[in-house]
């Protein structure tokens, strides 16, 4: 069999999954030469996976939003509200000595994302306003009630504790927690993977791509990871916390996408509501609970993002939804409804974020970054569509 | 006899304007009631509500002599009613054993949350198909791929299986060849004998007439008359549902015009 007729035979999905993939290596590979080795430095590395992470945590709710056949613009405003909620509560409102502050703050800030999202969830599914229309008043609600209550001012330093979330010196695993993590999370993806191959979901040269890539990709960025030491020391700061809470949260989700009724809800009510509806799918709890869902995750990146820089700004997390959104399209998640996987999401969160930071590196200026990456997102629908067409 | 369904005085306006008016209609276990009209005659408005997909504005249903609430198509499942829609409500993002189950999948709990048994949902769908259709082997192809007569097979297969008691079928020959048309007949014929109700919904009024034991006909939201199909004709069909027009064999309905009002 030739590679012509491997690839022909491959599950259109499990295609953009490898080619999203290789997109990646290449854009690595290609950046890294570009920058005089400067993109593979354990600093950039590390930095890229953390950046990464947030963008890709929020793509893995966008994901669902728009397998409904929805939007949510509103996310970077989400972000923004919540983390200053965080971070005025933490700072000016709580004793900053008491042990209590962080994860009480944590958990109301968790709780206000959530309540966003079911506010916004509301209103689409149940009053029926569509979600563009909603989510393009809660970018703009949002981000004027952050600047409200914080008056346009930042708020910082946030509790040690609460530190541990963004990454940073403390928000990292250390060397060897990071093989035994890192292995034991290759495991169960390879598990996964081979009962798949056995279920006849996924096919052999699809298995020993994805397999190889997965392995060599976990392998690597630990090793950057480990390679990258803690100040004055020779210790490797291991993986970032966001990365392992991006794992946690995705596996999380993942799994109630492909093994829960819900995960079957949410393709069903993006495809054809009507349809969904006569059936008998509760389409109105399922668009509702999608959105709580995106509000949780927008939620967690504030922690995240707040933690990292360690101070809450008004400005936290502006334009932060382009990304998501286009993210998520180049995953190959559909605007017509239906269609898209929550992994795809990811690799386009790391794509995205690596081609920005590559053209950082080697001196791209911001606007031409937005025209590229612009670019990008058109290059990527429209390959696909001629993908769609000729299958 | 008790009949297995009742609907009495449905009435469903929609802005101000009736689609159905004061219908009642009768259905007997093992029985086929044909139900003819034009679009808009309001078919699909009484169907909508008997599978719970629509609530009425007034109006009852009673299952074997009690009244029912069917508020949701959930509600429906459980009392035995099933309907095979016209464009079939196949979710063509899905497989067929998705199709089959969706919004009434199988769970086990773990963890304290509800996950898919996957793997009783595919031995069950699989027997209830191969039961409808020998042939069909494409279980993990999305539906949107099969062909016209393999997704007919999986929404008959979903709507068809051991609790179901009234089968309401909206134009289930119309997108289907020769072949597939007489595999739906061989099925009605076979689902009567089990018992079932069967509502057989059509424009193709031989097909009705072979098929049913009475007919309905309906015109402008209301009952126009009821024919044994053995004593009506197509033209005695038609005459009800273009102009109202009883034959002396009918038995006349609320939606009847009279020689006086033809007069009018």
């Amino acid at each position: 069999m030739s590679w012509h007729d491997v690839l022909r035979t491959l599950d259109p999905r499990h295609k953009r999954l490898l080619a999203l993939g290789a997109s990646l290596v290449v854009i690595w590979v290609v950046f890294d030469l570009l920058s005089g080795g400067l993109f593979f430095s354990p600093r950039n590395f590390y930095n890229l996976a953390v950046q990464s992470s947030t963008v890709a945590l929020l793509t893995v709710g966008m994901v669902l939003v728009i397998i409904t056949r929805n939007i949510d613009l509103s996310v970077g405003s989400v972000l923004g509200l919540t983390g200053m909620v965080i971070a005025i509560l933490q700072i000016e409102v709580f004793p900053a000595a008491a042990g209590w502050n962080w994860p009480l703050t944590l958990a109301i800030g968790l709780i206000a994302g959530t309540l966003i999202g079911l506010w916004q969830g509301f209103l689409v599914a149940y009053v029926g306003i569509p979600s563009f229309v909603v989510t393009l008043a809660g970018l703009l609600i949002f981000r004027g009630l952050t600047f409200e209550i914080s008056q346009g001012q930042t708020f910082s330093p946030f509790q040690a504790g609460y530190r541990i979330f963004g990454g940073g010196q403390q928000g990292s695993l250390g060397e060897a927690a990071s093989w035994i993590v890192g292995g034991v999370a290759l495991v169960v993806l390879l598990g996964a993977l081979a009962r798949r191959l056995r279920s006849g979901e996924a096919s052999l040269p699809f298995t020993l791509l994805g397999g190889l890539f997965a392995s060599a990709l976990t392998l690597f960025m630990i090793y950057q990871f480990n390679a990258y030491d803690r100040p004055r020391t020779d210790l490797g700061y291991g993986i970032p916390s966001p990365l392992l809470l991006l794992t946690l949260a995705a596996t999380w989700i993942g799994l109630f996408v492909n093994r829960a009724p819900v995960g079957r809800h949410v393709y069903a009510v993006g495809q054809n509501l009507e349809a969904a509806r006569l059936v008998g799918v509760p389409v109105r709890r399922v668009v509702l609970k999608v959105f709580a869902l995106m509000g949780l995750l927008c939620a967690v990146g504030a922690v995240i993002t707040t933690s990292r820089l360690n101070a809450g700004t008004t400005n936290l997390g502006t334009l932060l939804e382009l990304n998501v959104i286009a993210a998520a399209v180049i995953g190959g998640a559909s605007l017509d409804g239906g269609r898209g996987s929550i992994l795809g999401g990811i690799l386009g969160a790391f794509v995205i974020q690596s081609l920005d930071t590559g053209m950082v590196l080697i001196g791209v200026s911001s606007s031409l970054r937005q025209i590229l990456i612009g670019f990008v997102l058109i290059g990527a629908v429209w390959v696909d569509r001629i993908a769609v067409r000729r299958s | 006899m008790k009949p297995l369904l009742q609907i009495e005085s449905m009435t469903k306006l929609f802005g101000g304007v009736h689609a159905l008016e004061e219908v009642s209609l009768d259905l007997h276990s093992g029985e086929v009631v044909g139900v003819i009209g034009h679009n808009g005659a309001g078919k699909s408005t009484l169907m909508k509500i008997v599978s719970g997909a629509l609530r009425p504005d007034h109006g009852r249903i009673r299952i074997d002599g009690e009244t029912v609430t069917l508020d949701s198509p959930i509600r429906a499942h459980q009392l035995g009613i099933e309907m095979i829609f016209q464009d079939l409500a196949l979710l063509d993002n899905l497989n067929a054993t998705e199709n089959f189950f969706l919004g009434r999948e199988l769970t086990r709990s773990f963890l304290g949350f509800r996950w898919n048994d996957a793997q009783r949902m595919q031995t069950i769908a699989k027997e209830a198909i191969h039961n409808i259709n020998p042939h069909f082997h494409r279980f993990r192809t999305e539906v949107g791929l099969l062909s016209g007569g393999q997704r007919q097979s999986v929404a008959i297969a979903r709507a068809v299986h051991l609790d179901t008691r009234v089968l309401i079928m909206d134009e289930p020959t119309a997108a289907l060849g020769p072949e597939e048309t007489e595999m739906v007949r061989q099925l009605v014929l076979r689902l009567k004998k089990r018992a079932l109700g069967i509502f057989l919904i059509g424009h193709d009024l031989q097909d009705i007439l072979r098929l049913s034991d009475r007919i309905v006909a309906m015109r402008g939201g209301r009952v126009v008359g009821t024919v044994e199909a053995a004593r009506a004709s197509e033209d005695d069909l038609l005459g009800m549902i273009i102009s109202g027009k009883v034959p002396a064999a009918a038995l006349p309905g609320p939606g009847a015009v009279t020689l006086d009002q033809e007069k009018d």
